[in-house]
């Protein structure tokens, strides 16, 4: 197995369970379940058990490397050398099981559907880009940059509300963009973390081939997920684009007065999320959007930058739904922290966010004490006021 | 019968909150240390002291011994199910219950950890603050305080357990006891001046009870701290050293280390003295009082103080220290065990010497690592040797050595703090048998079905 | 081994001794200075012996290049009288052993030794310099800080391996032959040190100022004024090789700095004070450090720009605490070059 050389090397002194400044628990699946065995160094120590034959591959197994949001908090704040390696071991260790077929149900229909159907949600691909609609966003042809919107944003309501919502600012500030519409092909990112290494490897190479086609060298992301992939794998592939998560233009548009707002008064939290955060250093630039918007009176939640506790939807959890909605659930929690700043909306920059935040606020009964909006909905409104 | 027990756990716990199933009953037979894994039956997270209750007395019927846990890191097996039964892991049981922020105690339950305090306190009450060891924050409280433990305070405050005020502590038999003034009244200010009942429970390794919550003191909080270290190259100074600066009673810790890396470490003894303070000018104040009380070393040039960069202060401030756990790496292999004895302050030449030549035969990386305790009342001096968990042959030449360094700190008068099996037995067999019959007599009236974390503290 | 190129007679023919009679840490007047030297001289005990702070600034003063210090520490090491504790004293011989981990590269001119500094890697890549090649490590360090030790044996053993390394390794490629020198001290080593005791040094050395001047001047459109008023930390090293301060005032003077007057700068600049803590002398470097801070506050200085990293770890925290922002020189060059974070384009 990959990375099998490291495995032994864990301590499992659990510095990988907390934040920096240990707060609270900050690995959603140990946080989730309780039991040690479902935190990095449990993986760690189980995943060699299993090499070593003391312990089968098993359905509770699955579980344990499965339920993992791949988040990162591990790498952040694990003090050991091979830190940055923790998720590779364990989609190394994922992909075992794979190649074995021994996956959870919920991840089996996951890549069941993506095959079949290039996308999770099974939908036909030709309405994949029926967001765009009354937009006046047109098809790739040349533009500067490909809008690439990722399969949340095109399928799920509240990630085609947030890629109208960016598509909307984009074209206000005449960024000249296009998108592959019905061509689009699901990115990868989470294939990939749930160890479908052939899959993704056929996405990838699928994805380049077309971009390449198409002449496209600069391409907009709308999901924090499929910036991380076509950011950091892409190239491994041959594809070598200049990747940008949709916060990093709209923040030098501003800067670039290029966009202008009225004021919007409001108490407004934001939430890091994990891919755009942790696994790609971007922290400053959805914070400088905000903090620009007149009237918004910016507070962070205690747990933020590299230090920001998953909603809980990566590693395919949004699709698996291996860690659940319970009183436990990453997201929840989350909602719950962003209501103790006194914020009246927790901005996100990412539709998985978007989609987990809005269900969690539901499920807490506080809908009416706190929104959720992404970054560019908050735009629309301070220039609409 | 074990399958009975198992839904009867379920009855008290709730299904998510039992497990015997292999992943856990592999994960928790064993800890971080070089000790022999055994399989617990089950593991069991309960919520509630009344869960622990009736989970303490559905073993009693059963005659399932049970062994509570906080997060594992005494690396000296003691977590370890030894014959089997029921691992408790404590960590759901982390509320902070109160604050008393004027008589400075803190109420918790047993299973939270100590990050989890220092940030709350950081938080919400950051003129105080409690006593950190060099764990990792993971560490439960309960359990450090229960093997006690020792942290940054204790050279000014003495061992954790000494700050222990009061404990809710379920018997093994079942009932829930109180010992301190919560036993009384309804504060939990003060341990005395009762019999003191806490001594039941506290260094018994969970053979007598479990802790579910107690009491523990909380300090002022200094605004500033700072770091010296005093550099020597004869261990013989060590004790002179260590009785100068506690005199001036201005450090807030005193710690001795010894390494062979870097190699600007090797053959030199460090004494990092942390000072604290609330000004600058306190903390001039102090400097100055502790170089003074080395001076004589200072002018005879056989000891100074090291020049610490500054890239190298954040590490040596953090609490707990990062870089203790990074220990575990040096040998690449994920594992490192101490041994700690607590030992008179004039035995440390020896307990050096002793180390440099286990290490010579065993192991050529290694650390000494020692703390002072209690203003100069005893050491706690630590041997910690590092190894390879996938290398065998390695793991088997550190259990030599740590072996010979139970009982090199036996030999030079010294008491082996949470000691693993080899060093209980070495100390009972030292131990003044009507010292071990009263230990034997307590556990039996205390447990008389002999579930609680059997195989500790047993004559074998 | 190798001996101190020192001449008795220049000595014997001095009317000021300005070495002992300016050591601002001696308070020695004109007899009892000349009494002091004859002693050192003749190889007698002598308080200076005991009481130098090794602050290098006796080799400045002197003005016939008769290396007074070099001889200082000759002695201390002969009769036992070292500065500083031997435990740290024996920590840093060994802190900064040659250690076999050298690495043969051609590079190509520039060639920058960076001593032992990691912290000068960063600025070095920025676009102001456009990431000339450079090299560090300890097998490439020049062991000169051992004169604080009162070991010139140890200087003696490394330099000549140090030298040779730097040639052998870094060196033979290049076009020039050239080697500058980020750290004032490396300099001194290569230019005053190592002819002092007849060790032949290959290869020009180019003081890292003299370099970073030119590189301004090529590129002084570039240039974004400061206006800032400054306060400098001369180092000790550049006792050694003051003929080369002068490239202070040039740089300040291109990029719009001003150098404020004060009194503890240029031939009066004060110990930053590291030396003499490991020394010991915690109350003396109090007192300096005071008086130099106080020096600078009064003076109106708004930055203290550094030359030496090891001012800057001693000194840094102490200088923000009176509002004045510690600087590197590089630092600052890359700052009135306009290459800072913010300016750089996403796209």
């Amino acid at each position: 197995m990959e990375h099998e050389d490291i495995i032994h090397r864990c301590f499992r002194c659990g510095y990988c369970k907390f934040p920096e400044g240990y707060q609270d628990i900050n690995c959603p699946s140990y946080r989730k379940f309780g039991f040690e065995t479902y935190s990095p160094g449990g993986r760690m120590w189980l995943i060699r058990a299993r090499l070593n034959k003391e312990i089968n591959t098993s359905k509770r197994y699955g579980e344990i490397l499965f339920s993992c949001a791949t988040c990162g908090n591990c790498m952040e704040h694990c003090v050991m050398p091979f830190k940055d390696d923790l998720l590779s071991v364990f989609e190394a260790a994922k992909a075992e099981l794979v190649d074995e077929g021994l996956i959870p149900p919920g991840v089996r229909d996951y890549f069941k559907a993506i095959n079949v159907n290039v996308n999770p949600y099974k939908e036909p691909q030709h309405t994949r880009a029926d967001w765009v609609q009354n937009t006046g966003i047109e098809m790739y042809s040349g533009q500067e940059y490909l809008f690439y919107v990722g399969d949340v944003g095109s399928f799920d309501e509240r990630g085609k509300r947030m890629a109208r919502a960016v598509a909307k600012v984009l074209k206000e500030a005449d960024v000249s963009i296009g998108i592959l519409g019905s061509e689009e092909t699901c990115d990868g990112n989470e294939v990939k973390a749930l160890g479908e290494k052939g899959l993704f490897q056929f996405l990838a190479e699928k994805n380049i081939t077309q971009f390449d086609r198409l002449g496209i060298k600069k391409i907009i992301t709308l999901d924090p997920h499929a910036f991380n992939v076509l950011r950091k794998e892409y190239p491994k592939l041959g594809g070598n684009y200049l990747v940008l998560h949709y916060s990093q233009l709209v923040a030098h548009l501003i800067r670039d007065k290029r966009l202008s707002f009225n004021e919007l008064n409001a108490k407004i939290t934001y939430h890091d999320p994990c891919y755009l955060g942790r696994h790609n250093h971007v922290y400053d630039e959805p914070r400088k959007i905000l903090q620009t918007i007149p009237g918004l009176q910016f507070v962070e939640m205690t747990r933020n930058y590299e230090n920001a506790y998953c909603c809980g939807g990566g590693g395919g959890n949004f699709f698996t739904d291996i860690l659940g909605m319970g009183e436990d659930s990453p997201s929840r929690i989350r909602v719950r922290e962003a209501l103790d700043t006194g914020a009246d909306i927790l901005a996100v920059a990412c539709p998985v966010c978007a989609k987990m935040f809005e269900d969690a606020v539901k499920t807490e009964e506080i809908e009416d004490r706190l929104k959720i909006m992404d970054l560019a909905e908050i735009i629309i409104e301070a220039r609409n006021q | 019968m074990m399958e009975k027990s198992y839904e009867a756990l379920i009855e008290i716990v709730g299904p998510k909150y039992v497990s015997n199933q292999p992943e856990e009953v592999f994960f928790y037979s064993r800890d971080p240390g070089i000790s022999e894994p055994h399989n617990p039956d089950f593991v069991v997270m309960p919520g509630t002291t009344q869960e622990v209750q009736e989970i303490v007395l559905l073993a009693n019927r059963e005659k399932i011994p049970i062994v509570p846990m906080g997060a594992s890191l005494s690396l000296a097996g003691l977590c370890i199910p030894l014959r089997n039964g029921i691992v408790l892991d404590m960590k759901r049981m982390n509320r902070i219950l109160e604050v008393n922020e004027t008589s400075r105690y803190v109420l918790i339950e047993a299973g939270v950890s100590h990050g989890v305090l220092q940030s709350y306190l950081n938080k919400n009450y950051p003129r105080l603050m409690h006593s950190i060891p060099d764990a990792p924050p993971m560490n439960t409280i309960g359990g450090n305080m229960a093997l006690f433990g020792s942290g940054h305070l204790s050279q000014e405050t003495g061992f954790h357990t000494e700050m222990v005020q009061g404990l809710e502590v379920v018997l093994p038999t079942g009932e829930i006891c109180y010992t301190g003034s919560c036993s009384v009244v309804p504060k939990w200010f003060a341990r005395g001046p009762l019999p003191d009942l806490a001594g039941l429970f506290l260094g018994w390794l969970g053979t007598t009870g479990i802790i579910t919550k107690l009491s523990i003191r909380l300090y002022p909080k200094p605004r500033k701290k700072d770091v010296l270290i005093f550099v020597t190259e004869n261990p013989d100074f060590i004790p002179d050293i260590v009785y100068n600066i506690t005199e001036t009673k201005m450090a807030e810790d005193i710690n001795i280390f010894a390494q062979p890396k870097p190699d600007w470490a090797e053959g030199f003894q460090q004494t990092a003295i942390y000072i604290t303070g609330n000004s600058e000018e306190e903390m001039s104040f102090k400097r100055g009082l502790i170089r003074r009380s080395l001076h004589k070393y200072i002018h005879n040039k056989k000891g100074g103080f090291m020049f610490v960069l500054p890239m190298m202060k954040p590490g040596m401030m953090e609490s707990p220290i990062r870089e203790l756990s990074r220990f575990a790496d040096v040998e690449k292999g994920g594992g490192f065990e101490y041994i700690g004895v607590i030992i008179a302050i004039e035995d440390f030449p020896q307990l050096y010497r002793d180390a440099v030549e286990i290490a010579a035969k065993y192991r050529p990386k290694w650390s000494i690592m020692c703390r002072v305790i209690g203003r100069g009342h005893s050491i706690m001096f630590s041997y910690a040797w590092p190894f390879n968990r996938a290398n065998p042959e390695d793991m088997e030449k550190a259990r030599k050595a740590l072996f010979e360094s139970n009982a090199s700190g036996l030999r030079n008068g010294g008491v082996i703090w949470k000691p693993d099996i080899e060093g209980q037995s070495m100390m009972m067999k030292m131990m003044d048998p009507n010292t071990v019959h009263l230990l034997q007599k307590i556990r039996k009236t205390l447990d008389p079905n002999d579930i609680m974390n059997p195989g500790n503290w047993e004559i074998s | 081994m190798y001996t101190l190129k020192f001449d008795k007679s220049i000595c014997a023919s001095c009317e000021t001794y300005d070495c002992l009679v300016k050591c601002r840490y001696l308070d020695l007047d004109l007899d009892a200075a000349k009494t002091e030297k004859w002693r050192l001289i003749n190889g007698e005990d002598s308080i200076v012996l005991s009481n130098c702070v090794t602050c290098y600034a006796c080799e400045e003063y002197c003005p016939y290049g008769n290396h007074p210090f070099y001889q200082i520490v000759d002695l201390q090491e002969e009769k036992n009288i070292y500065p500083a504790p031997q435990p740290i004293t024996n920590q840093q011989i060994k802190s900064v052993s040659l250690v076999g981990k050298r690495e043969r590269e051609d590079l190509k001119d520039p060639v920058i030794s960076l001593c032992v500094f990691p912290e000068a890697k960063k600025p070095i890549k920025g676009k102001f310099l456009n990431n000339p090649t450079s090299f560090m490590g300890r097998d490439y360090f020049c062991n000169l800080m051992y004169l604080h030790f009162g070991k010139s044996s140890v200087i003696k053993d490394r330099l000549p391996k140090v030298i040779e390394h730097i040639w052998d390794d870094k060196l033979s490629e290049s076009e020039s032959k050239q080697l500058i020198c980020y750290h004032d001290e490396c300099f001194g080593a290569f230019s005053s040190w190592a002819p002092a005791y007849g060790i032949d040094v290959p290869f020009k050395v180019i003081y890292f100022y003299e370099y970073l001047f030119k590189q301004l001047k090529k590129k002084a459109h570039h240039i974004k004024r400061i206006n800032a008023k400054v306060a400098y930390q001369r180092p000790c090293s550049n006792r050694l090789c003051p003929e080369q301060e002068h490239w202070v005032d040039n740089i300040f003077e291109l990029i719009g700095v001003e150098r404020v007057k004060r009194e503890f700068d240029r031939e009066q600049a004060l110990c930053c004070g590291s030396i003499l803590r490991m020394q010991g002398r915690d109350d003396l470097a109090h007192e300096l450090q005071k008086k130099n801070i106080d020096d600078m506050v009064a003076s109106g200085a708004e930055w203290c720009i550094f030359n030496c990293p090891f001012c800057g770890y001693t000194l840094s925290e102490l200088i923000k605490e009176r509002n004045i922002k510690p600087i590197m020189m590089l630092d600052l060059c890359n700052l009135a070059w306009g290459d800072n974070e913010e300016n750089r384009e996403i796209v």
